[in-house]
């Protein structure tokens, strides 16, 4: 596995944890951009091995929340997180040992590298979806053992603050943080699901920021040396390329505060059509008509010659695409876990039939001698 | 009348027009003072024609000249800028991803100031007068005087741009200021990179812009001129002086419109072949398709809506050079021994095609010297079309010996690069039409897969000048709106006026103007529907 990220390691990090966004996630590029002028000022930021924390060590997630169209305007301060952290430890009398990733894919990967460092402490290479996903209760640290998210803290760019003691369920403070994320411009640092090293190493799909370090370094080998690269990527997660076709439409509507839409794209070689639907992240395959892929599998649409990942903001008519399957992490298969997030809890009338194999949530073979 | 004038790397071309009539047209090369290749190019079309100078309404230029000054570095003034938005944005400051030969040549002089808006249009800090007074005090003791101001969130609201402006001439007067709302959309970083090269290029475009006027004065041309921009719409010469930065990527959109233009078509795709390299776009409703990701120029991101083009290295000058046979793929150490597939998709990927690669070097602007058929010694894409017996150009008899297996061979792999390239721009399986078009199109010969009709209409050299002389005027609105407070359909109509009314104050016939795109997108995990509508309006030039 990885042992920390220097600043060569953040564009294979960012190149895989855009793959593992799945079409949401928002884009790591300027969170990658942020982290590597912290590590040219403090150094570079420890990975530690989630089976190496203590039972009792006292970790949490940090991230951002906000709407990503937000996000590539109203550029953060830098500290957000790192103030919501030292917020949650007043506010608890605890200080924190290690930070933990709540979402590997997209711009999230990027963020608890930037809070550890700024806080001083060591990043757990661990996550709790191996993917993204639009809310906070769809966390496996949180429906995978008895940690709750909160009480969590929540800042702004500016002297604003919010601590929200506990809540009801997860889904309740995710919606409360929502308002919050919005009252605080659609944009925030957020510091939650305060766990130990057992329920960590319990619930947490584990292995994913080294993984997604992997798979980036993968793909731009892939890239150098012309070779067919969402093969390349479909190896490294154990899936498979199931399509390469042209995106022929493309539509979008708001419903409940989610981008909701869907994706048509035609096979090259033949009529064959898929169409893929989109809540934020791609949820739901068909080809022809049936299911294919459904979540927590991972849907993934990486242009067909780069390889480059395509968010649901920027599908566009007559992009060339290939769509990889990539089986979810074990974590994300237990009934518990499908009531958050299958299909249903979507709104998706169909059921999760998991794809074959899997290595999400595992190190890599490939990747242990790192 | 107009006259057309496109001016790239290698030959300018002008044309003149009547109504829709193409009067005369002219190919010579681009000069290292641009200006002089122009008058040239005009002279040879005004003299061709006979015409009476007062008859022309108007002279558009399409130039790639300020492109390439960013790409080369060259004719840059270093610039400061202002961005308002703290205490958001610290930790990305201005030019903070810019390659750094780059920042070293415009100065990296950067600084942060109070104000800024959220996206519902709340200021994110109070504007502070006095804090940008003392940074533009900064910046005049600095010695400079060409400045950007960001904010965030202008395009939703441009007030603070607008009053540090103000300041900043208070301070620095005559100052060169660029503000980022007047030429870029949402997307900080970007917009503000195309504010900064936009004041980076100001004295440059001046000079420029002065000498197409001192041309056009020495031939003694009383009309209005304009320049082209990169959606393919028109502006006038005052206005290209202040926005240099709007005329990236007009290139293949003139080309493109002008394709529609010969053709009469309005759905097709468009096979621009140059001296080094051919583009293809594909036109939708007579306008080019615009790409979809961020376009870098000279290593700067901007957000631009530029066409979606894809360019190969195939043009009339292309090398043509017997190929070894492809490679058996490099296998590294400690690797597995699993063969790697060659994808479908990996034409010109230098993984050989039989035993001949055509370009993607090429003699470029040297044709006419290094060509066999011109007394050269470098055996060209041009020469084996000559020697294939369907163009005449230059001395034949240099290419008589020219093995014909080879020369069809050649032929064949050219055609084969382009039904490819085409291929891959389509949107569907259905064959389409396609235009050819450019100085290289002597290089299609034959039928290409997947086109319904290949259509080289006449004049078919000069398309991108056409494409300049038919250039119309334009406006666009990119804003987010709430859909909590107005409907759906009242958004549009207030996105379609402001589009509309930009279109008419940038020259627009008012009577003419049409909607020709608008895209919602819907900002997800925000409250009152907030939608970002973007409208794009355009119209006839109102004549002189």
């Amino acid at each position: 596995m990885l042992r920390e990220v220097t600043l060569e390691d953040i564009r294979p990090i960012a190149i895989g944890a855009g793959i593992l966004g799945t079409g949401g996630g928002g884009n790591p590029y300027l969170g990658g951009l942020h982290l590597a002028s912290v590590i040219r000022e403090k150094g570079s930021q420890p990975l530690v091995d989630p089976f190496s924390l203590s039972d009792d060590a006292h970790v949490c997630v940090a991230g951002t929340i906000g709407a990503p169209t937000v996000s590539i305007e109203k550029l953060p301060e830098g500290t957000e997180m790192v103030r919501a952290l030292r917020l949650l430890e007043e506010h608890t009398g605890r200080r924190f040992d290690a930070v933990a990733i709540a979402e590997i894919g997209g711009s999230n990967s990027m963020q608890p590298l930037i809070a550890g460092l700024q806080a001083g402490i060591p990043t757990v290479d661990s996550d709790s979806m191996g993917r993204a996903f639009p809310e906070i209760q769809m966390s496996s640290y949180l429906f995978g053992s008895d940690a709750k998210v909160a009480p969590y803290a929540m800042v702004d760019a500016a002297d604003k603050a919010a601590v929200v003691p506990s809540a009801v369920s997860d889904l309740w403070g995710e919606r409360i943080a929502r308002n919050i994320a919005v009252s605080m411009g659609a944009r925030a640092g957020l510091v939650a699901c305060m766990m130990n090293g057992a329920q960590l190493k319990a619930a947490g799909v584990h292995y994913t920021m080294s993984l997604a370090h992997h798979l980036g370094a993968r793909a731009i080998e892939a890239q150098e040396q012309k070779s067919d690269v969402p093969q390349v990527v479909a190896d490294v997660l154990d899936g498979e390329v199931i399509f390469r076709g042209k995106i022929s439409d493309v539509n979008r509507r708001t419903t409940k505060g989610f981008a909701r839409g869907w994706v048509r794209i035609d096979r090259f070689s033949n009529d064959d059509r898929l169409e893929i639907e989109f809540q934020n992240e791609l949820l739901i395959a068909r080809i022809n008509g049936e299911v294919l892929v459904t979540t927590p599998d991972l849907i993934c649409i990486v242009t067909e010659e780069e390889g480059e990942p395509v968010t649901t903001e920027v599908l566009r008519y007559g992009t060339r695409v290939a769509v990889i399957a990539v089986p979810a992490p074990e974590q994300l298969k237990s009934e518990v876990a499908l009531e958050v997030v299958g299909p249903r809890a979507f709104g998706y009338d169909v059921e999760f039939r998991p794809l074959p194999g899997g290595v999400i949530g595992r190190l890599p073979e490939s990747a242990r001698t790192m | 009348m107009r006259i057309g004038v496109d001016v790239g790397g290698t030959n300018t071309d002008a044309v003149l027009m009547d109504g829709t009539t193409v009067v005369s047209s002219t190919k010579t090369p681009t000069t290292a003072n641009v200006s002089e290749g122009i008058a040239k190019a005009l002279r040879a079309v005004i003299e061709d024609s006979g015409i009476d100078r007062a008859a022309i309404d108007g002279v558009m230029i399409g130039t790639t000249h300020f492109t390439n000054a960013v790409v080369e570095r060259k004719h840059l003034t270093p610039t400061a800028c202002i961005r308002l938005g703290l205490p958001a944005t610290v930790c990305l400051p201005p030019m903070v991803d810019w390659p750094d030969d780059l920042r070293e040549i415009v100065g990296g002089n950067a600084h942060l100031a109070h104000g800024g808006h959220e996206f519902d249009g709340r200021e994110i800090s109070e504007f502070q007068p006095d804090e940008v007074r003392a940074i533009a005090e900064k910046i005049r003791d600095a010695g400079l005087d060409a400045i950007a101001i960001s904010s965030v969130f202008s395009p939703v609201n441009a007030t603070f741009e607008e009053q540090s402006a103000e300041i900043v001439r208070s301070v620095i007067p005559g100052a060169n200021i660029t503000l980022s709302s007047e030429i870029g959309r949402i997307g900080l970083l970007e917009r503000e990179n195309a504010a900064i090269m936009n004041s980076c290029l100001r004295q440059l475009a001046a000079r420029t812009v002065d000498g197409f006027k001192a041309a056009l004065d020495e031939l003694r041309i009383t009309a209005p001129f304009y320049i082209s921009q990169n959606d393919g719409t028109l502006m006038n010469a005052d206005f290209a002086k202040e926005y240099p930065v709007l005329t990236f990527a007009s290139g293949p959109t003139n080309s493109m419109r002008g394709a529609a233009f010969l053709s009469g078509l309005r759905d097709a795709i468009v096979v621009d072949v140059g001296g080094t390299t051919t583009d293809i776009g594909v036109l939708q409703h007579g306008f080019p398709r615009v790409a979809a990701l961020a376009v870098d120029i000279g290593g700067v991101r901007t957000n631009f809506r530029m066409p979606d083009t894809y360019s190969i290295g195939l043009g009339g000058g292309s090398l043509v050079t017997p190929h070894p046979p492809a490679p058996s793929p490099t296998r590294r150490e400690g690797e597995s021994d699993t063969v790697m597939e060659v994808p479908p998709s990996s034409w010109g990927r230098d993984l050989g095609w039989g035993d001949i690669k055509v370009g993607p070097r090429s003699v470029g602007y040297e044709l006419t010297e290094k060509a066999l058929v011109f007394g050269g010694d470098v055996l060209t894409a041009t020469d084996v079309i000559v020697a294939g017996g369907s163009e005449d150009i230059g001395d034949a008899s240099a290419v008589a010996d020219l093995d014909a297996s080879l020369v069809t061979a050649v032929q064949e792999r050219i055609m084969e690069m382009i039904a490819i390239a085409v291929d891959r721009m389509k949107t569907s399986a259905t064959p389409v039409p396609v235009i050819v078009v450019g100085g290289g199109s002597i290089l299609v010969t034959g039928a290409i897969e997947g086109a319904s009709e290949i259509i080289k209409p006449d004049h078919y050299p000069v398309a991108n000048a056409i494409g300049a002389a038919i250039a119309q005027v334009g406006g666009e609105c990119d804003r987010i709106f709430s859909l909590a407070e107005l409907s759906r359909d009242e958004a549009l109509d207030q996105a379609k006026g402001e589009a509309s009314d930009r279109a008419v104050n940038a020259g627009a016939d008012a009577e003419s103007i049409e909607i020709v795109d608008v895209e919602e997108v819907p900002l997800a995990y925000l409250p009152g529907n907030a939608t970002r509508i973007m409208v794009k309006a355009i119209g006839d030039l109102v004549e002189a």
